[in-house]
């Protein structure tokens, strides 16, 4: 690590990579949920669009490849809000823990 | 320099120079917004340079250019 | 709605991301409960939530063609865009929010492209969600870099002669590319060239389609 230059691995210009592949997809229910959550609290002042990236950025350099574009952010949002106060750690277990229950797609866990 | 934080001047631009395309702003300072502190209002730059100064030797096209907006605390004249 | 056609391309060719039938991941959980608890503290309500996201769906690289056709057939907006982006796009009725844009115009002498190396920064609130090409590792790492033989990889050949602009969006504006309008089509109404004008020619790595 003594080789580190402090260039953080979100600030990607000039590094080397392959071709661009033109992938696409259209954007699932919960996908669009996430992007609304994001839009809602950064509109009602829970929290600024940096805060977001700060927490994207935080997660480290592995999280690009193995999450989704939309797991970092729902991430981020969530980071974002228990540090506003909006709900506590407990609170967002105790629900986590519920939802799981509730079954085995995101259908029936979302109810819907 | 490059600081372990949040940061909006990417690190291929540090150290470059270029010229103002144009001012912008006041926006607020995104190294405080990002934890959850008032930003402080500052000039925001869209900052001009040639692909010669940003990549030298490795420029695909010299003379191409690459605008980028730059927050006034990181700018120096040149 | 739930979808059950996970197998199968949507109407627009792309593949069903993995939805409502498939196994529950944990940033799913996440984002259940993350809304759930919202609601349940009075900071949103699923109508709003409900709005937001047809609102989003809404928006799509067809306001920006409207942008563009206009601009091109109307020289006093087409000044008004390049001078401030927001208020022309707010003029033809376009409802895009704190969006701030710029708009940079390709000539017979300059190609631009749009990129965020720092994140995915895109005009969303006039062209809709960005695709993932402009999210990936390859498009942010080398556009700034080698313009060039990216733009070559979407199909698109910039002659020598002319100047190719990179915009890296790292902060607070967002871009729109007024492609250069297809020779062929003088005369033509604005709502038939809108229709020569793609989402790619709006981020600088396509052209307009030629008639």
């Amino acid at each position: 690590m003594t080789e580190f230059d402090g260039k953080r691995w979100h600030d990607m210009g000039g590094a080397g990579a392959g071709p661009v592949v033109p992938a696409e997809h259209d954007f699932a229910l919960w996908e669009k949920r996430v992007d609304a959550l994001m839009v809602l609290c950064s509109t009602k002042g829970l929290f600024t669009v940096d805060g977001l990236r700060r927490a994207i950025e935080d997660m480290g350099p592995d999280v690009f490849e193995n999450t989704t574009y939309y797991d970092r952010w729902i991430a981020a949002v969530n980071q974002n809000l228990i540090e506003a106060g909006t709900y506590t750690l407990g609170e967002l277990g105790a629900k986590m823990d519920e939802v799981a229950k509730r079954g085995e797609t995101y259908g029936q866990a979302a109810r819907g | 320099m490059m600081p372990p934080g949040h940061i909006r001047t990417p690190a291929y631009l540090r150290g470059k120079t270029g010229w103002i395309e144009r001012q912008l702003g006041p926006f607020g300072n995104p190294e405080q917004q990002a934890y959850g502190l008032l930003g402080d209002k500052l000039t925001l730059y869209r900052v001009r340079f040639t692909m010669a100064e940003v990549w030298g030797d490795q420029a695909e096209r010299p003379e191409d250019t690459l605008d980028a907006e730059i927050y006034e605390h990181w700018l120096e004249p040149a | 709605m739930p979808h059950d056609h996970h197998d199968h391309l949507s109407p627009s060719g792309h593949p069903y991301r993995a939805d409502n039938d498939e196994p529950l991941s944990y940033w799913q959980t996440m984002e259940i409960a993350v809304r759930e608890l919202l609601i349940e503290k009075g900071v949103s309500n699923a109508a709003e939530i409900n709005a937001q996201i047809d609102a989003m769906d809404a928006r799509s690289p067809a306001d920006g063609a409207q942008v563009v056709a206009r601009a091109w057939t109307d020289p006093a907006f087409r000044e008004r865009l390049l001078a401030n982006g927001s208020d022309a796009c707010r003029e033809m009725g376009f409802d895009i929010g704190a969006l701030q844009l710029i708009a940079v115009e390709n000539t017979r002498d300059v190609h631009n492209v749009i990129v965020c190396t720092l994140c995915s920064c895109y005009p969303r609130n006039l062209l809709g969600l960005a695709p993932d090409w402009y999210k990936s590792r390859e498009y942010r790492s080398r556009t700034v870099k080698e313009p060039r033989k990216v733009l070559s990889e979407f199909g698109v050949s910039v002659p020598d002669g002319v100047q190719i602009r990179v915009h890296d969006s790292t902060a607070d504006m967002r871009y729109v590319v007024i492609p250069a309008r297809p020779e062929g089509t003088e005369g033509w109404s604005a709502e038939a060239l809108a229709d020569l004008v793609t989402r790619d020619s709006m981020i600088g790595t396509g052209l307009a389609k030629t008639p």
